[in-house]
């Protein structure tokens, strides 16, 4: 027959893809959708890494970060870390092959979650600059730092040793990655001294030393020695699951019977449950796994779906903590008003997650514009996409009008203030691989609400304290203005003498201040306030040594604005 | 009250004022309310009395702009009265200009507190300083005012049957004037254009009358300058209004018994015998008056008289009136007479009111 069908002449066509072509075609879906971006992910991804292998080994992080320009949109970043260091044998393949890695397969609290990340970055450098990404590392003072130069085979997703060698290294473990690549650098907005404050943040726990290609070091030192909680690996829970993961887990088990491998493979499913889900499932319980058909695996979905189940336990989740929250927020942000809270455990399709909001009012912030929005998952900083991201849309869908804040319909509130919320789970379902924007689920928008509202109330009572306050200011330089008035017309009317004069003003005075005064112990008492003001000026202290120009005049003020306030607390005893 | 003793009473509030500043505590003045409500009418008195009811503004933050103007007022009261000056309310209102963050915005400010001081001093502005601004009622007919030079002291005496086609205006103060005649009532008129035709066709002559135009409101002066006639040279005082709520509560009820605003004052300026014989309600109808519709703000001014005026309250005739007025829901003008003829009023109208006093109001 016809070896020259339309069909001979399509197979013609089809080939293997190699990898590096995916990625070329598919680079925006892992975030290098341009210079700007590439930079930032590639830092991102290696700071990620950075601060998961440390926290993994329960090391307080210091990772040190240098982004050197070296030509034209040009520029080598290194990132280096304290972390347990990468055994020898694995530093080819967790740096130079995609979708190598240990996180995709367990479902634990974690800012990596594919795989992808860093292998990509050195990818993307390699295929911009053609140079090989630069590894050293080292796990113990008694062993060898190892170095590595690499790069990815792109016909075959393997890693490609350029150079292996022993060097001499000043640290006693840690991981250290240069890349040359492609890049552009910008300050302000999606920056990365942007990411990297952000990331100080919510990691309190990290110190984070920056040198930008402008050669300014910014240091952000850690506010706390303890560590989080180590997050805990927990099996899925079988309202989670999916048809094509359900079939790949009973082909792979090696559990033989369905009632075994219910009980052993998920989380919250004991001989009972296990029992009830066959039932409903029409299946016997010593049913082969391997052996199930697609039907029957269809079957056994739906005798999940019909099954109650207990929740997910939710001890894996390992939030910040709202006071660790706000101590890193005040690190960042000189706000009147801190407020913080972290919500208790939910469950979105069979993941446990837990939402934290703290919001920072006024202080230094800029009143005529929208409130600035701080979105984290899993500790990790979302910089791009805010607008499909479920957690702008759960501000705006929050009502602030009734917390003091105007807002136009649709659109985030107006303010001096600072929203963060932070979401931690042990899988955040991201709208993309690029992981930049949270998935609109309904359980998890209603637990942001939530916590904004909680912290709605705060901010509201706060509003309308300051507003007292400044009115009381107002009605006070109202009787300074006339007193004087008072005093001369006494002195003219009775002809008193000048200093006769002067101690009607001042009696008048006190005696108005006084009554004031008695009245105004309920409308400013914030006894931390003054207390929580210091330690800021304390930590702007720290930063006066490394800070830019501008950082010291912030300074500056925040040091007037504490007098101001010790000012307004002395005259209300 | 004599000049030096209103200097030492406006002394003496002003010496409290500091001492009890000097004790640590905080100065209160206080002064009668100036409202209807704080009236009470006596027939047998003839005028409002205060009842006694005192508002006392204590210095707080919210009046210490309004403590500082009063003080600052009263001081300029001490110079006026010291210098024997005057000032009128809108001059005072300047002066003010100089006083920086304590000046006043708008007159009504400034003469709401000369008001205050006024009432809380118990005397007339003009015994502290100040005069109004306006003019003083136009005086024609049977009298002879007998005034002072200002400078010489020695008599003037201004006959005010040669006014010509002019009159004679009553000034600020009236207490020194004294008066001959042999007129045998006054006639108050309120507006200027019924004065111009009666004084020009020489009515005073023909009724043997004094006519004065009290321009709206009569002013404290012409009020004054009425009551003395009515004392000094016992001639009944006839008014002729609009037959119109205005007309007979805002201008003869305080000319007969004074105001709710200035009761301090009521028993020296008001006249207790004046009698209502201007366009009643009963007119309207008899002489089949051209009309206009009330107003809102008529209807009003009826009802607030009939709840909350003592005259009114006292006076059986007055509350039919209203009554009679507002179910008509009209009132006419005193020129509306003019429909009948230009000269209708002295010809035949006012003869035939002067003769029947069941068509007057008490």
């Amino acid at each position: 027959m016809a070896a020259d069908t339309i069909a001979h002449d399509m197979a013609k066509k089809q080939r293997d893809i190699s990898i590096a072509e995916f990625f070329t075609k598919n680079r925006h879906l892992l975030g290098f959708d341009n210079k700007k971006k590439a930079l930032m992910t590639t830092i991102k991804e290696g700071v990620d890494n950075a601060l998961d292998a440390c926290e993994e080994a329960s090391i307080l992080p210091e990772v040190n970060v240098e982004v050197i320009e070296m030509g034209e949109d040009r520029y080598k970043v290194i990132i280096e870390d304290n972390g347990p260091g990468i055994i020898k044998a694995q530093i080819p393949k967790i740096f130079a092959k995609l979708l190598y890695g240990s996180k995709f397969h367990k479902l634990s609290q974690s800012r990596g979650q594919q795989g992808i990340g860093i292998s990509a970055s050195v990818m993307y450098a390699q295929l911009t600059t053609g140079r090989p990404a630069k590894i050293t590392s080292r796990i113990h003072p008694d062993e060898p730092a190892n170095y590595y130069e690499l790069h990815i085979s792109t016909q075959t997703n393997k890693p490609s040793i350029d150079k292996e060698d022993t060097v001499e290294w000043n640290k006693e473990h840690g991981t250290r990655i240069e890349l040359d690549l492609e890049a552009s650098y910008s300050k302000g907005n999606q920056s990365i001294d942007e990411y990297l404050k952000e990331t100080a943040i919510t990691n309190p726990h990290v110190t984070i030393i920056y040198t930008n290609p402008k050669a300014e070091q910014l240091i952000f030192p850690r506010v706390t020695e303890q560590m989080p909680l180590k997050a805990k690996e927990i099996k899925p829970h079988p309202y989670g699951i999916e048809l094509g993961i359900l079939m790949s887990m009973l082909n792979s088990t090696t559990y033989t019977t369905l009632q075994a491998f219910l009980t052993n493979e998920f989380s919250r499913v004991g001989a009972g449950t296990a029992k009830l889900i066959c039932e409903n499932a029409a299946l016997l319980t010593n049913t082969k796994p391997k052996k199930m058909s697609r039907e029957m695996t269809e079957a056994l979905l739906k005798g999940i779906k019909n099954t109650k189940i207990i929740a997910p336990p939710t001890d894996c989740i390992s939030p910040i903590g709202a006071e660790l929250l706000e101590k890193g927020l005040r690190k960042e942000i000189n706000a009147e008003l801190y407020t913080t809270v972290t919500r208790p455990p939910e469950v979105y399709r069979g993941n446990p997650f837990v939402v934290e909001a703290g919001i920072a009012y006024g202080g230094d912030q800029q009143g005529d514009s929208s409130a600035r929005v701080m979105r984290f998952a899993n500790r990790v900083p979302l910089l791009y996409q805010q607008g499909a991201c479920a957690i702008t849309r759960s501000i705006i869908q929050t009502s602030w009008r009734g917390y003091g804040l105007s807002q136009s319909s649709g659109a985030l509130p107006y303010g001096p203030l600072t929203i963060v919320v932070h979401i931690a789970s042990v899988w955040v379902p991201f709208t993309s691989e690029s992981k930049e924007a949270i998935a609109h689920y309904p359980e998890i928008m209603k637990e942001i609400k939530l916590a904004l509202q909680e912290c709605g109330r705060k901010l509201a009572s706060y509003i309308k304290k300051k507003k007292r306050v400044n009115d009381e200011f107002k009605k006070r330089s109202y009787i300074e203005k006339y007193i004087p008035h008072v005093a001369s017309a006494l002195q003219d009317l009775l002809s008193l003498k000048d200093s006769e004069a002067e101690k009607v003003k001042h009696v008048l005075k006190d005696s108005l201040e006084m009554k004031r005064g008695r009245l105004e112990t309920f409308a400013v008492d914030n006894p931390e306030y003054d207390e929580e003001l210091a330690k800021i000026g304390r930590t702007g202290q720290q930063e006066e040594a490394e800070a830019d120009p501008v950082e010291k005049k912030d300074i500056k003020d925040k040091k007037t604005k504490q007098v101001k306030q010790t000012t307004l607390g002395d005259a209300h005893e | 009250m004599p000049m030096s003793n209103v200097l030492d009473e406006i002394k003496k509030i002003a010496r409290d004022i500091y001492e009890t500043i000097l004790k640590k505590q905080l100065p209160t003045i206080s002064m009668p309310i100036r409202s209807l409500k704080n009236v009470t009418y006596d027939r047998k008195n003839g005028y409002f009395e205060l009842v006694g009811k005192l508002k006392e503004r204590t210095l707080t933050a919210t009046t210490i702009k309004t403590f500082a103007q009063t003080l600052k007022m009263m001081d300029l009261s001490k110079q006026l009265i010291s210098e024997d000056d005057i000032a009128t309310k809108r001059e005072a209102y300047y002066v003010s200009k100089n006083w920086g963050e304590a000046r006043f915005n708008e007159q009504p400010e400034s003469d709401d507190v000369m008001d205050d001081i006024e009432a809380m001093m118990m005397v007339n502005r003009e015994q502290i300083g100040f005069i109004p601004g306006e003019h003083g009622g136009a005086v024609a007919g049977a009298l002879t005012v007998i005034d002072r030079d200002p400078d010489t002291g020695k008599d003037i005496r201004i006959d005010c049957t040669k006014m010509g086609s002019g009159a004679y205006s009553v000034p600020s103060s009236v207490e020194h004037l004294r008066f001959e005649t042999d007129a045998k009532f006054v006639l108050a008129i309120e507006t200027a254009g019924m004065f111009e035709r009666l004084n020009k066709h020489k009515y005073w002559k023909k009724a043997q009358c004094i006519i004065i135009s009290m321009g709206g409101v009569p002013t404290r002066a012409t009020r004054r300058f009425l009551r003395k006639l009515n004392d000094e040279n016992k001639l009944p005082v006839y008014v002729f209004c609009d037959g119109d709520f205005y007309g007979y509560f805002n201008i003869y009820r305080t000319l007969k018994v004074g105001s709710g605003n200035a009761a301090h004052i009521n028993k020296y300026f008001c006249v207790p015998n004046a009698k209502y014989i201007g366009i009643t309600p009963q007119d309207i109808i008899d002489y089949k008056l051209p009309t206009h519709p009330l107003k809102e703000v008529d209807i009003k001014r009826g009802k607030d008289a009939l709840k909350n005026d003592p005259f009114v309250q006292d006076h059986k005739e007055w509350q039919k009136a209203i009554k009679v007025q507002t179910s008509m829901k009209v009132r006419a003008e005193q020129q509306a007479l003019a429909k009948w003829g230009l000269n209708y009023v002295m010809e035949k109208y006012l003869p035939n009111k002067l003769k029947d006093q069941k068509t007057w109001l008490p």
